[in-house]
């Protein structure tokens, strides 16, 4: 764009409201009014060197951008402060870059660079708005150059930078479509990404760029219902509908067998909704032979969704509730749908604009589930002080709720609101009236009544209004209501209201046998004002004119004729065919029209009564909550939502894999998906189910057993026979301590497997009780609800009494604040064989510096910090030892295993200079010389992470490169743990006075679990 | 998602615009204007308007309408969301949300609006996290940085973007350790002609306002939770706990939040502590069970149109009556049980007019203090985590929320 017309359009606009903008700034009100000039004088202060002259120059372009004024032409001068290093100055400069680069590409291009540089600085949140205005600038050239920026930050260590591309992956799509499959590939990666941070975002880039690959959803299902909980609220209700679309592909429907399941003695088990755990199991074992009719089984993954989803009903976020809300309508079983209300009925306290959507929407459920609403009721009255369109709405909702029983309440509340101020409320009443009265039979002629009353309002509208209702209830049994018709006739020559005239019109033409004196005297009079008339009154007459014709030829004849004279030669070209139309078939010609003898029948035929329908019926065919369901018409970009599936999907699809590096810091979390899935092959093989799930629970009781034990050497042997249960699932084993391994199981299945079998837990209460009281059983349970993601508890067990509140605290601190990326204090893992090696390397070499603090290693989870990939076969990983760390009280001690599974050696390990946040600080490990192919080694280093859960970002470098690594803890593994007794811990406990800054003091994470550690 | 942003005042200038993708043209609020002449009413302008290429959404508050432009399907309720949210920031900031006020800080609602979207999906929209990236306007803060031309914007990522606790900062370090907190009740309820009480329910929030240094672990526990029906959570409460003990469980945000809202709906809990009679006269009941004063009783009548002016005597308080938007407002203050305040006198109707069928509604506004009408009651708050003792407080209001006379 050249620079002429820029200033031209300013001109117009100056002249305009945009001139009190520069009154406001009197330093430059003067100058500024002399328009040719004055941008000139905005380009000299970007040129200087102070920068607070540029600030106030940007200030001042920024704020006639937002009024929308032009400040193109100042392109050029802008775009060279791009630089700049004053950090306000250039967010400024960004906001015009992006709102103006699309229409000056070729010198936004000078900016690139800039943001390429951007893009490698070490500040996360320079990454991030270097990446954003990168992505935002819509210059079709650089379209490469995004793309790689877009990949190399979707690897990005900060999760902010990681979210940041995601954002960036629609902008890069609707700028080149062409991308699509290279983008796919960058949502797939970041889809398997574990953080709250990114799930939202990158669900959105889905929905953007393809929502029809539901494939890349499967691997990530369950995660995303178990992150669900933590994501922010506008991510939730990206996911949420994103879901929802899902399970409607992949689950049957959970209403579809709903009959059969009547019958079915097993129903119980659904009727007490919470219990479904038993109910599963068995019915699953009886479905298997009836492969024709099989009775109805969720599937885990679906109950997991609805499960989890259910808690953001209580979400202050309205969007969140309606997603909720629509999730429930569409996919829970009925049984289940009522909870949805309440939530939905607190929304309408909120503001106008909220009511408005979720009244539009309760109005659509409210046909299809009218018992969800009922008890409800009196939520929707009306106030005189509600907006109109809100008004009719609820009135809308209480027309569908009413039934025999709350008739006459609703009818009561009716009556007030026919007295009301606001005519459209009143009207819309009055058809409402209208509509119980055809739904109610019983109380069709108290309405009638109470409208018939309304005909002597003072109010025309009102009058005509009901009208026009009257008259729909009146086809439906005339012969009862002669009076009536006569009393509407009479009523012909004060209504004024077009429609109601046409409908008394229309009455009497078709009843007229009722009231045979009284219609001709009516069409006479209709006659001699036919020109005065409305056009639908005018093709009324003619109807009139016509069946009056028919029946009493005799008195009519001529006021007939007269009025079809008249329509001949009306402006309306409706009215004149209808005129000629009628004249052909009821005045008999010279032809004999055929048709003619047929008149009678054509014309008082008898009419069907119509139905009165809520406008919002069928309106469920749209996803509720969705922009198109509110139109009522498909708004662009929207996904139907597809119906159920007659055969289920394989749900194994969800299964997820975890690769063999990751094995043993995702151990936990992989264990616990894949737990619906069992359930599941269960219910195909009734017998292996006890199978199925001792493996895991007694590995898990064994390496704690062995870690309690606290030798190298039982540790191995756990991570031995861990390895042997990875290959071989199905293997079960009994272990010496059947005790612990029968809590374990029991609880798993309570808590995690609701859907397991009831005869099995019977069966475990007695080994429950008998060892509900020792320590290693609270220790266990535990540690398991610290691995539980937070949405899973649902009841605490009883048990869990013996250390009660305390626990409680320091648990939730895990649930809550623990990145899901990041494995919670992964309890009594799996340590794999190597590094038991690696534990009696350690001894051998690293026994001088901290003797004491190496042998007992308990319950300790490795974590990656460096992949073998990534680190060019320098493999590293991490874990807190649970211990302060020697050279300092405020550190926690981190170790680090190394091992070199490249070919040549890797020397000079150490510690690269660390940028870390504030109050962070790091006692490096000393220099590992030289590291073999093949070989491992370990350190300890210690981070003092300031009691914050900020990650610590380091350097590690070899003697030829240097990798950028990111320790972040757990806030469990910032306590140091204390020896107490029992006894001791209740009186701490009773003191209430927790001093994480102190570790002399810290509050043990459960004493009891750690008092068996030493 | 979210295109672009409008703001526009009651007189129809469109003064502010935001565009996140493309420039979409100010022409598009033609329909908005199209639809608002059409409603007459400003609160009667739908929300949601579909024009030939664009969606429209929309939002009315404080005499500002916030249009935002969308081009595809998304659920509407997060759209009116995001802008409710985009208005409470503006009021957090400024301190009202003004045309006067957004003008002013043209420059930081830009930045605001810039970190809040992205490419039209939320970003930031946390005020913690926002007050960290951009600081709010202080007067001492202007004459600073139009000196030093030091900037107000921060260049380090907050702390809270990346964690899971919304809000909170760990660095701050604050003198008094404080903990407050407001429990305000609402009464809605529709009174029938006759006194009898046709609709009545309870909505009931607490407000927190917390500084507290560190990283405290609060947890509050009522005497009476299982009165509460029905509750809303701010993100930071740990809802598990609330499941199973019915405790609040969270670690707080700094600063001013809304910890919960909760409505207590069973009929019978509702002792309404006022009534009117038809004839305009007032009493007061149950004042003897509470043992606290009603004050603060205003009422407000919606005139019929033909009303031009009246000519009242009240036995209590003060009347006005605007002639324009019919609207009476009778300033009763408080209530003594021995004295019952009326209002009487003529009202004047236009002359010819008919005598209006319909009675006008009554719109009853009071204020109850130091009492939660449903008798919720705040059993202790403990905090762990930290070692000083805050001061800790807990305050009560019952006000009037919809509430309404039929008559």
């Amino acid at each position: 764009m050249s620079t002429a017309p820029a200033y031209s359009e300013d001109k117009g606009g100056s002249a305009g409201p945009g001139e009190p903008e520069y009154g406001h700034d009197p330093a430059s009100g003067g100058i500024f009014s002399s328009d040719y000039k004055r941008h000139d004088d905005l380009k000299e202060m970007l040129d200087t060197n102070k920068d607070s002259l540029k600030l106030e120059a940007m200030k001042r372009i920024v704020a006639m951008i937002a009024r929308g004024k032009n400040a193109s032409d100042l392109f050029p001068a802008v775009v060279k402060n791009v630089a700049c290093k004053n950090i306000e100055v250039k967010k400024l400069v960004y906001v015009y870059l992006v709102r103006y680069a699309e229409e000056q590409q070729d010198l936004a291009l000078l900016s690139i660079s800039t943001f390429q540089r951007g893009l490698k600085d070490p500040n996360q949140l320079i990454r991030a708005s270097a990446l954003r205005v990168l992505s935002s600038i819509r210059v079709p050239i650089i379209v490469p150059i995004m793309m790689l920026a877009i990949k190399e930050a979707a690897s990005d260590m900060s999760p902010y930078v990681r979210k940041t591309a995601a954002h960036a992956i629609p902008k890069l799509y609707s700028l080149d479509s062409d991308q699509k499959d290279q983008l796919i590939e960058v949502i797939e990666k970041l889809l398997a990404d574990k953080t709250t941070l990114v799930a939202g975002s990158v669900v959105m880039a889905f929905e953007e760029v393809c929502p029809e690959r539901i494939d890349l959803i499967h691997k990530n299902y369950r995660k995303l219902c178990n992150l669900l909980i933590d994501v922010e609220e506008w991510g939730q209700v990206v996911i949420i509908s994103m879901l929802t679309r899902y399970a409607r592909t992949q689950f049957l429907s959970p209403t579809q067998n709903e009959s059969l399941l009547e019958e079915n003695p097993e129903k119980a088990f659904y009727g007490s909704e919470e219990d479904e755990a038993k109910g599963t199991g068995s019915e699953e074992a009886t479905a298997t032979p009836l492969p024709a009719r099989k009775p109805y089984v969720m599937d885990p993954d679906h109950r997991l969704l609805l499960r989890n989803t259910k808690p953001l009903l209580q979400s202050r976020s309205a969007a969140v509730v309606m997603a909720v809300a629509q999730l429930y309508f569409h996919l829970a079983p009925k049984a289940e749908v009522g909870v949805i209300a309440k939530a939905l009925v607190r929304l309408l306290r909120s503001h106008s604009e909220v009511q408005y959507v979720v009244l539009q929407n309760v109005a659509t459920m409210s046909i299809k589930r009218r018992g969800m609403f009922e008890p409800y009721l009196k939520s929707f009255y009306i106030r005189s002080t509600d907006p109109t369109q809100i008004k009719i709405l609820k009135l809308e909702v209480l027309t569908n709720l009413a039934n025999e029983t709350n008739i006459p309440t609703v009818l009561r509340e009716f009556q007030t609101y026919i007295r009301s101020m606001d005519k459209d409320f009143v009207a819309a009443t009055i058809q409402a009236i209208g509509r119980c009265a055809t739904n109610i039979g019983r109380v069709r002629d108290t309405c009638l009544n109470g409208l018939v009353q309304l005909l002597s309002n003072r109010d025309e509208l009102v009058v005509a209004e009901s009208v026009v209702v009257i008259k729909k209830l009146l086809q439906m049994q005339p012969a009862q209501h002669g009076e009536i018709i006569k009393h509407l006739a009479k009523l012909t020559d004060n209504i004024q209201v077009p429609m109601a005239r046409a409908s008394i019109l229309w009455l009497i033409g078709e009843y007229c046998e009722h009231v045979p004196r009284m219609a001709p005297d009516v069409l006479r009079k209709m006659a001699k004002s036919f020109t005065a008339e409305e056009d639908i009154v005018k093709l009324q007459v003619i109807n009139l004119a016509a069946k009056l014709y028919l029946t009493n030829s005799k008195q009519t004849k001529l006021l007939t004729q007269y009025v079809l004279s008249l329509a001949k030669y009306d402006q309306n070209y409706d009215i004149r065919d209808r005129a000629r139309f009628t004249r052909q078939l009821i005045v008999p010609s010279e032809q004999g029209g055929a048709l003619s003898r047929h008149a009678k029948k054509l014309f008082l035929a008898p009419k069907p009564a119509p139905v009165l329908e809520s406008s919002f019926k069928d309106r469920d065919h749209f996803q509720l909550g969705s922009l198109s369901h509110l139109l009522n018409a498909k708004a662009t970009g929207y996904q139907e939502l597809p119906d159920w599936p007659e055969e289920a999907p394989d749900p194994s699809v969800r299964n997820v894999e975890v690769p063999e590096w990751t094995k043993c810091s995702n151990r936990e979390k992989r264990k616990e998906k894949e737990k619906p899935f069992y359930s599941d092959s269960e219910g195909e093989s009734g017998p292996t189910e006890s199978a199925d799930s001792e493996p895991e629970s007694e590995s898990e009781s064994d390496s704690k057993s062995s870690s309690e034990s606290g030798s190298g050497e039982s540790s191995s042997e756990s991570d031995n026979e861990d390895q042997d249960e990875d290959e071989d699932k199905g293997r079960g084993s009994e272990s010496e301590q059947s005790e612990e391994e029968g809590e374990k199981k029991k609880r798993k299945k309570r808590k995690k497997l609701p859907e397991g079998h009831g005869e099995d837990s019977s069966s475990d209460e007695g080994s429950d009780s008998s060892s509900s009281s020792s320590e290693s059983e609270v220790t266990s349970e535990s540690e398991e609800e610290q691995d539980e993601p937070a949405s899973w508890k649902r009841k605490t067990p009883p048990s869990s009494k013996s250390a009660p509140a305390a626990k409680e605290i320091s648990l939730l601190d895990l649930e809550d604040f623990t990145p899901p990326s990041i494995q919670p204090v992964s309890p009594p893992t799996v340590v794999s064989t190597s590094l038991a090696a690696d534990l009696e390397g350690l001894t051998l070499t690293d026994s001088s510096l901290v003797p004491s603090l190496l042998s007992p290693v308990p319950g300790v989870g490795r974590q990656e910090l460096l992949h073998r990939v990534a680190g060019e076969g320098l493999a590293v990983d991490y874990a807190f030892s649970r211990q302060p760390f020697s050279g300092d009280p405020h550190m926690v001690s981190v170790h680090i295993y190394f091992s070199n599974s490249s070919e040549t050696p890797i020397k000079g390990l150490h510690v690269g200079t660390p940028k870390l946040p504030a109050g962070i600080s790091i006692q490096e490990f000393p220099e590992i010389e030289s590291l073999a192919p093949g070989e491992s080694a370990t350190a300890i280093m210690g981070i003092n992470f300031c009691d914050s859960t900020q990650a610590a970002n380091f350097q590690l470098c070899t003697q030829t490169r240097q990798f950028y690594v990111s320790i972040q803890p757990p806030v469990g593994e910032l306590m140091a743990p204390v020896f107490m007794s029992e006894n001791e811990f209740k009186k701490e406990q009773g003191h209430d006075d927790q001093k994480p800054a102190d570790p002399a003091s810290r509050r043990p994470l459960s004493s009891s679990q750690r008092a068996s550690h030493y | 998602m979210i295109q672009s942003l409008f703001l526009i005042n009651c007189s129809g200038d469109i003064f502010l615009e935001k565009h996140w993708k493309s420039v979409v043209s100010q022409s598009v609020c033609d329909y908005f204007f199209e639809a608002q002449e059409k409603a007459a009413d400003v609160e009667n302008v739908p929300p949601v308007i579909s024009t030939p290429h664009h969606y429209l959404i929309s939002i009315y508050q404080d005499k500002l309408f916030f249009v935002s432009v969308i081009q595809t399907e998304v659920p509407p309720l997060f759209v009116i969301e995001f802008l409710h949210r985009v208005a409470d920031t503006f009021q957090d900031y400024f301190g009202e949300c003004s045309e006067a006020a957004i003008k002013d800080n043209v420059v930081i609602v830009y930045e605001l609006l810039e970190e809040m979207l992205d490419n039209g999906f939320p970003l930031a929209t946390e005020s913690n996290i926002l007050k960290e990236l951009i600081k709010p306007p202080t007067i001492l803060r202007s004459v600073v940085s139009s000196i030093t031309g030091s900037s107000n914007v921060g260049d380090t990522l907050p702390t809270g973007q990346l964690s899971n606790i919304p809000g909170h900062q760990v660095g701050i370090e604050y003198t008094n350790n404080e903990a407050y907190f407001d429990v305000v009740e609402e009464i809605d309820a529709i009174l029938g002609k006759s006194g009898s009480t046709v609709f009545a329910e309870i909505q009931g929030v607490i407000d927190a306002c917390i500084k507290l240094s560190g990283m405290p672990n609060l947890s509050l526990s009522f005497m009476n939770p299982r009165l509460l029906d029905d509750v809303s959570f701010h993100p930071c409460i740990r809802f598990k706990c609330w499941e199973s003990e019915r405790v609040l469980s969270f670690i707080p945000p700094d600063g001013n939040f809304r910890l919960i809202s909760y409505r207590v709906s069973s009929q019978n809990l509702v002792a309404i502590p006022a009534y009117v009679k038809h004839s305009i006269s007032f009493k007061e009941n149950s004042s003897s069970k509470y043992g606290k004063t009603i004050e603060g009783i205003t009422v407000t009548v919606h005139m019929p149109k033909v009303v031009p002016n009246m000519n009242l005597t009240p036995t209590q308080g003060s009347y006005t009556f605007d002639p324009v938007t019919k609207v009476l407002t009778w300033d009763v203050g408080k209530i003594t049980p021995q004295k019952l305040p009326s209002l009487k006198g003529l009202v004047n109707l236009q002359s010819g007019a008919p005598k209006p069928e319909e009675n006008p509604s009554l719109n009853i506004q009071f204020k109850i203090q130091q009492l939660a009408i449903s008798g919720l009651k705040v059993n202790r708050l403990d905090m762990y985590g930290e070692k000083y003792k805050p001061f800790k407080g807990v305050k009560y209001v019952t006000k009037a929320g919809k509430f309404q006379v039929r008559t």
